[in-house]
């Protein structure tokens, strides 16, 4: 199941309060006293791991190893020059910006159709409980699900009236994965979005269609502009989790059939604990994390800006 | 060319109904099967054409799952692992909440940008670490290992959720006792957070629930079957007994419950708490 966290609570804290210098050092001393066990738990499950793992990765095998040896640049030379990460970074690449892009599609249809004042409420309320269950199912659960339905034999192929391995097949299987990534994903844009359209003043349509704006009109004038700070943070942090996901691809496909589902994640866990290359596998997982940071930057930046 | 108002409204109406309709059976279908199968016998499951309901509806794969040690152990350790956690996560976020909620001090602007960034942070890097760490701390394949690498990914978020409840609730209530020369920590433990439960209970909730979920540490910090959680006993038994897709539908459907549980009691304050903040003037 996909974080059910809510795209603003992550614009926290900040006080009213301000000055009372007099005070500021006491205050300061005993707010560190009730941050003391965060601040020790990220320092040790945080800043250590970071700095053990950028380490690594200017090292020779480490863990294996008892004395490693410092090797430069070494293995980030032979990360970028290895055909199967550059093949990952491209399956990571569509398997992402496919599945965000269909997740803010699906997400909004849905969440203008729930919106829609042409149903009643008991519909409605149907409806959402049915669009939200992807949500609820764990990876694991959604992987096998998704094996069961998509076997030879099993009934997708028997509705579409086919016989292909989706997800055995070279050609198929990055569509497949990316299509079970869409299903399960698009309820938390469906539900945000879904706030975010009962936010808009009903008054601002209203104005709208008083000048004679059409429906169409309407969407791209009124709902898309009061949506877009939404719209920015939920694309956002769905690149983030998406270009990380590893359990449904490990659980369906274990990057397979010939590298063609393989991702960023998986390539890394498969360097570490099946090849057992704990350095190179650190360098790539640098890289992930570097390119984490990039979206991490805009994302905060972004919700700075919404304050 | 012109319609009337009413038939465009029927139309309209028309059209939203189908796209509702289609939108549910893409979202609910799947799981309708996924129910129906593990009713069934594993021949009927593949059967042409396939059936929601057939002849032969049986509990057997329910049963096979509750007479089975080994596969109720994998809900024993999640219900010790997740429990845990909420708790842990509990006791260190709510100290750090209030601090948020109710202190200006140095470096807030600098912690509080850490603990943002911190979700950002893949799973896949700090594995390896994680990996070199448990291992060396004789922590491979324990509770422990997994409750403590778990709580990175729990307690940003219960943090921030924390923080903004705190931060509904009036200071003067928690302000009235320390003027009274309590101390702080008895204003955020007798006053604070009695009032503050359903937000507590909520954040509980979403905490249990990211730690039932996890699959990736779950299958790389322990080994030994007996310390499986149920994702990963999922994923065992689709390996190990040659598909018995009744079984491993059943398995889902149970290991789901805790989760589709709580949801379904704690879902009004999920989807207000989600978006509450979201749609900012």
């Amino acid at each position: 199941m996909q974080p059910v966290i809510a795209p603003d609570t992550v614009t926290l804290v900040v006080g009213p309060e301000q000055g009372r210098r007099r005070r500021n050092r006491t205050k300061t001393l005993e707010s560190y006293g009730f941050l003391a066990p965060t601040l020790i738990l990220l320092l040790v499950l945080m800043i250590v791991p970071i700095v053990m793992v950028v380490g690594y990765s200017f090292l020779d095998n480490v863990i294996l190893n008892k004395n490693p040896e410092f090797v430069g640049i070494q293995n980030y030379l032979t990360i970028l020059g290895d055909s199967g990460f550059i093949r990952a970074i491209s399956n990571t690449l569509v398997f992402t910006i496919t599945s965000v892009v269909a997740h803010l599609v699906l997400g909004l249809t849905f969440a203008m159709l729930l919106n829609s004042e042409l149903i009643g409420r008991v519909p409605r309320a149907i409806f959402r409980a049915l669009y939200i269950l992807p949500w609820l199912f764990t990876a694991a659960v959604i992987a096998v699900l998704w094996r069961m339905l998509l076997a030879p034999n099993g009934v997708v192929n028997y509705l579409l009236n086919t016989d292909v391995e989706w997800l055995a097949s070279p050609e198929l299987a990055l569509g497949s994965v990316t299509f079970i990534n869409i299903w399960a994903g698009y309820p938390f844009f469906m539900v945000s979005l879904l706030a975010g359209l009962q936010g808009i003043p009903a008054e601002l349509h209203e104005a709208a269609r008083v000048d004679g704006a059409s429906g169409i009109q309407r969407f791209f004038n009124v709902t898309i502009p009061q949506l877009r700070p939404i719209i920015v943070s939920l694309v956002l942090l769905d690149l983030i989790w998406t270009s990380q996901q590893f359990a449904l691809i490990w659980m369906t496909t274990g990057g397979g059939p010939i590298n063609v589902t393989e991702m960023l994640s998986t390539y890394t866990y498969k360097l570490a604990f099946s090849k057992y290359d704990f350095a190179l596998a650190s360098t790539s997982a640098v890289l992930v994390l570097l390119l984490s940071m990039v979206l991490a930057f805009f994302y905060v930046r972004h919700q700075k800006a919404r304050d | 060319m012109a319609m009337t108002v009413k038939a465009r409204r029927r139309t309209m109406r028309a059209g939203v109904v189908i796209g509702l309709v289609l939108g549910a059976i893409f979202a609910a279908a799947p799981v309708l099967w996924m129910l129906s199968s593990s009713f069934k016998s594993n021949t009927e499951i593949f059967e042409l054409p396939p059936r929601l309901l057939t002849d032969s509806f049986s509990f057997d794969a329910y049963i096979a799952i509750f007479t089975d040690p080994e596969k109720l152990r994998f809900f024993l350790n999640s219900y010790i692992v997740a429990g845990s956690v909420t708790l842990l996560t509990l006791f260190v976020a709510i100290q750090a909440a209030y601090a948020f909620s109710r202190f200006e001090f140095r470096g807030k602007r600098i912690f509080n940008v850490m603990i943002v960034s911190v979700q950002a942070v893949p799973p896949i890097t700090l594995l390896i670490p994680y990996f070199g760490l448990v291992v060396l701390l004789g922590l491979y394949n324990t509770y422990p290992g997994l409750i403590f690498t778990y709580m990175v990914f729990t307690l940003p978020y219960a943090i921030i959720m924390m923080t903004g409840y705190f931060n509904t609730l009036p200071r003067e209530l928690d302000e009235a006792v320390r003027v009274d020369g309590a101390g702080s920590f008895t204003a955020l433990w007798r006053v604070l957070v009695p009032i503050s439960v359903p937000g507590i209970v909520s954040v509980g909730v979403y905490t249990f629930m990211i730690a039932w979920n996890e699959y990736l540490f779950a299958l790389t910090l322990t080994r030994t079957v007996d310390m499986r959680t149920v994702p990963i006993g999922i994923q065992l038994l689709m390996g190990q007994h040659s598909y018995e897709w009744n079984e491993i539908m059943a398995m889902s459907i149970l290991g789901s419950i805790p989760v589709l549980v709580l949801f379904l009691f704690f879902q009004r304050y999920f989807i207000s708490g989600l978006t509450s903040g979201s749609v900012k003037s």
